[in-house]
């Protein structure tokens, strides 16, 4: 690590953009399915939708250190979005992630204000209040939302109008897939530019960020309005693969597991999100079967695990394991 | 009149409960600023308890009532020396993480001892029923929640205010800094003060039965209307908190009686614009 002293800021992003064998492996590694569990690429739809999903928090909480307990808004926001749209507008798919995208956007920057006022409990509360209020809104909204039976008659039109959404999830995955790499993409990109920088030093030290003129609510507001967009192409692309949108897409339940997954893969490191969504949501279909408050014991020993033993999650107890091991083999 | 006299009655009782709930993390975290979500299980934790030593072992529900105070104070003194102070100096995220991640674990284990009915009790005969006052209709058992949040409100004043402890909470409270070099045991007031919190809790839970019921859900339910309070009232407050008690017991109340359709709509829109016109709470100094 002695050139990095030498490096320029940006040759230094220049290298952390650069893809490495083990990041191709993985992207590679995402079309196993197809060929090794074409029974189950509904569950491998519902994976990067939720990875997405994941992505999206990821960069609020683990790049601008924005603790939000209500991040389902968005995600519910663009399945609601994208499912009303295909059933009062028109059916196109792309268009209807672009709605999504709008309208959680708009609903983002429009709270972003709020948000980058406050930080503590104040804004956990903040984040809270304003997740629980938009799902009162969807759930007494019910002549429009279809409230707690769920929003009925979405109908989507095939993708480019040839490939349709199959029973097998056959487009479906393909559709998520795309979509999840193209934000996982446009994100990285983000993350390693001098935005992406400014975002990691609020996180660091906010105070110290004012001082040599970083405008933190401004970058603070960016970042918040982009996540929301983010979170609401996952509900979006939900609602088309799913055909249907139901009140758990934007209640606390959804808010809370997202950030179970994100911190057990890894906040702040771009494939925490994705690593914790294939494990979480592999164990839960494996766990199906049982009542649903069990369901909650692991996690909760889960995230005590993590808290106490394994700051950082999955990802960063390996980079730490990796990094003492070659100390170690010079 | 009489509706509304009943409505703002019934209202106040049910913010008592909520005092109750909410007035042990409102001190612990003015103290420590340590982020305790699981402050709610504690209280679910008592309402075990008291229907456990009640339907199985034939206690009189005043019996009841120290066990819960008891079990919940004993159970958070543990968890406080075992797992929470290794975070004091953490972020609030891991705060947040490692007190959901307990709620949890509480929610599950008490579906699978308890199952995820709702458990049944039964009070004294005594504290059922209603009176007649002046026309109004007033349930006993309301009326005892309001005795009983007073008291409570009055016994914790003035032993913040009058002793030696409650001079020392204050001023851990106020500056810990300070107050450490001046020899105080902040760590071991706060483990005290954290015990007392969460027997609160345990006894507000107890309490809360035979009003809102008791199943494995209550360590979410409550969370949030403690929580409400708690940053509305000002943190390390207790006159906030019973204020922001009052007041949303009696707006939830009322706002179930007249507009239905709302929901708990009102309240999170009253909470989110009262934080931001004041961020520390009603009655908070930082």
């Amino acid at each position: 690590m002695n050139t990095a002293a030498a490096m320029t800021p940006t040759s230094y992003l220049r290298s952390q953009t650069r893809w490495t064998p083990l990041e191709i492996a993985f992207w590679l590694a995402a079309f196993l399915p197809f060929v090794l569990f074409p029974t189950h690429l509904s569950l491998a739809s519902q994976i990067a939708i939720t990875a997405l999903f994941a992505l999206s928090l990821d960069l609020i909480l683990g790049y601008a250190g924005i603790v939000s307990l209500g991040h389902a808004a968005f995600f519910g926001l663009g399945a609601y979005a994208a499912g009303l749209f295909s059933k009062f507008v028109w059916g196109e798919p792309l268009t209807g992630l672009l709605v999504a995208a709008f309208v959680a956007g708009l609903v983002g920057f429009a709270t972003s204000f709020i948000v980058a006022r406050f930080k503590h409990l104040t804004l956990i509360m903040i984040t809270l209040g304003l997740g629980f209020l938009i799902h009162e809104i969807a759930n007494a909204a019910h002549w429009l939302t279809g409230g707690t039976d769920g929003l009925q008659g979405v109908n989507i039109w095939p993708i480019f109008n040839y490939f349709r959404f199959d029973l097998y999830g056959y487009t479906g995955y393909s559709y998520s897939l795309a979509v999840l790499f193209l934000f996982f993409f446009l994100s990285r990109r983000l993350i390693n530019s001098p935005f992406g920088l400014s975002l990691r030093g609020i996180r660091e030290n906010s105070t110290r960020m004012a001082a040599i003129g970083a405008d933190s609510r401004a970058h603070i507001r960016k970042i918040y309005t982009i996540s929301a967009a983010i979170a609401g192409v996952a509900g979006g692309l939900l609602a088309q693969t799913t055909e249907t949108v139901s009140l758990g897409s934007i209640d606390f339940q959804r808010s809370a597991d997202v950030l179970v997954m994100l911190v057990l893969g890894g906040a702040g490191r771009l494939y925490g999100g994705l690593i914790g969504a294939i494990i979480f949501m592999v164990a839960r279909d494996q766990f199906s079967g049982i009542n649903p408050q069990f369901w909650y014991f692991p996690m909760g020993v889960l995230l005590v695990a993590v808290v106490m033993f394994l700051p950082g999650g999955i990802l960063g107890g390996l980079a730490k394991l990796t990094a003492s091991f070659r100390k170690k083999s010079p | 009149m009489g509706p509304i006299v009943g409505v703002l009655f019934d209202g106040f009782a049910y913010g008592m409960l909520l005092f109750l709930l909410s007035v042990g993390l409102s001190v612990t975290l003015g103290m420590m600023n340590f982020v305790n979500l699981a402050h709610c299980a504690f209280a679910m934790l008592g309402g075990y308890v008291t229907v456990t030593v009640m339907n199985n072992l034939g206690w009189p529900f005043f019996a009841a009532l120290p066990m819960a105070f008891l079990a919940a104070a004993v159970l958070s003194v543990v968890l406080e020396r075992t797992l929470y102070r290794r975070l004091y100096r953490a972020g609030e995220l891991d705060q947040v993480l490692l007190t959901i991640g307990l709620t949890f674990i509480s929610v599950a284990v008490a579906a699978y001892v308890f199952g995820t009915l709702q458990q049944p009790i039964q009070t004294p005969s005594y504290l059922r029923g209603s009176l007649n006052v002046m026309g109004v209709t007033v349930g006993i058992y309301r009326l005892f929640l309001v005795v009983m949040g007073l008291a409570v409100a009055i016994l914790l004043v003035m032993a913040l205010e009058y002793t030696r402890f409650g001079a020392q909470v204050r001023a851990s409270v106020d500056n810990q800094r300070m107050a450490r070099g001046l020899g105080i045991n902040v760590e071991g007031i706060f483990a005290i003060t954290f015990a007392l919190g969460s027997g609160l809790a345990g006894l507000g839970g107890a309490l809360a039965i035979e009003v809102v019921g008791l199943d494995p859900s209550f360590a979410f339910l409550f969370l949030v209307y403690v929580l409400i309070i708690v940053s509305v009232g000002g943190l390390g407050s207790i006159g906030g908190s019973f204020v922001a008690a009052v007041l949303i017991g009696i707006s939830d109340v009322a706002g179930k009686y007249y507009v239905p359709q709302l929901g708990a709509f009102l309240i999170y829109l009253v909470m989110i614009a009262l934080l931001m016109w004041r961020p520390q709470g009603l009655f908070g100094k930082r």
